[in-house]
């Protein structure tokens, strides 16, 4: 699997996810600086959790309008699987390739902690591994997390199967008790309309070793991987 | 030659949930101050655009500007005042 890994400065999981990556399919990914205009032939491009331009003006915003992303989002287009994580997540609405906002967390906290997420969908090659009502316990660590959209944006997302991930208790109930952040529907991730581009706020890379404390997250790698080859 | 000096007011839309808002709504309460019904927290941003622009092709622009970066218009609202 030829991967990518977005770099901006302000990025600081893109070490871990390369490393996850690299565990998974046995090749290390290339890491593409912000300023970078050009993609090498890809099978996957990840845009990683952090606070990517020190979260000035809007979390992801600047990221967004930078150089690479153009090239992302012509691959996204030509059907590149495109995997954004917490600030990638971000970075992926305020680019236009997601839909909806991820405002400040309800509860005004910064959020560090493992949650509980229910897999909505198995039908994308990023949740393929996993299946459709499975509870998986990963981490999440964020301040801008309450995804919110409009209400008509958010029935096509639920009629059309699009939401990858809620936020749930141990036995996979969803309700306020369980969603950390205020989320909409205790929404943690969503795809695109061809369920190619996936942005979640929790960390798939941050339990995919068992040094880590837990392998939940590495299902999302092995799926990417047989769906990509 | 003078410079065009814009004022842009981002603003969180109506039914936008603001926690920080909230917050300071509260802190005010604490403080005493009575009668506070809500407080919704924006940004404000000046740019100063170099002059031999008309005002409308200014205005224009700063509209593209916050239509593409100042402002996330699926969940904030800009107001542009252009002054001499």
């Amino acid at each position: 699997m030829r991967a990518a890994v977005i770099v901006f400065p302000g990025s600081n999981c893109d070490r871990d996810v390369a490393l996850a990556l690299q565990q998974v399919s046995g090749r290390a990914p290339a890491m593409i600086w912000h300023r970078e205009s050009a993609l090498p032939a890809l099978d996957l491009i990840v845009v990683p959790g952090g606070f990517s331009y020190g979260d000035y003006l809007r979390c992801g915003a600047i990221a967004a309008h930078s150089p690479v992303m153009r090239a992302v989002r012509e691959r996204a287009l030509a059907g590149v699987p495109v995997l954004g994580i917490c600030n990638g997540f971000q970075v992926l609405t305020e680019a236009g390739l997601l839909p909806g906002a991820l405002l400040r967390n309800a509860g005004l906290r910064f959020v560090c902690k493992d949650v509980f997420l229910r897999v909505e969908t198995e039908g994308t090659p990023f949740t393929r591994a996993y299946r459709a009502g499975q509870v998986v316990r990963l981490p999440i660590a964020h301040n801008e997390g309450n995804y919110f959209t409009d209400a008509e944006t958010h029935a096509r997302l639920e009629g059309e199967g699009r939401v990858a991930f809620r936020y749930c208790d141990v036995d996979g109930a969803v309700d306020a008790a369980a969603n950390p952040n205020g989320s909409l529907a205790g929404i943690a991730g969503i795809v695109d309309e061809r369920g190619r581009v996936l942005g979640m706020m929790p960390h798939p890379e941050r339990l995919a070793d068992p040094q880590l404390g837990g392998i939940d997250g590495r299902a999302m790698f092995e799926g990417l991987l047989a769906a990509v080859g | 030659m003078g410079v065009l000096k814009a004022k842009v007011h981002v603003t969180l839309k109506p039914g936008v949930l603001d926690p920080q808002g909230k917050a300071v709504q509260h802190s005010l309460a604490a403080l005493g101050f009575g009668g506070v019904e809500q407080v919704r927290q924006g940004k404000y941003i000046e740019v100063d655009l170099a002059d031999g622009s008309s005002r409308e092709q200014a205005r224009a622009a700063l509209d593209a500007m916050c239509r593409q970066l100042l402002a996330n218009t699926v969940i904030e609202d800009y107001t542009i005042d252009i002054a001499e």
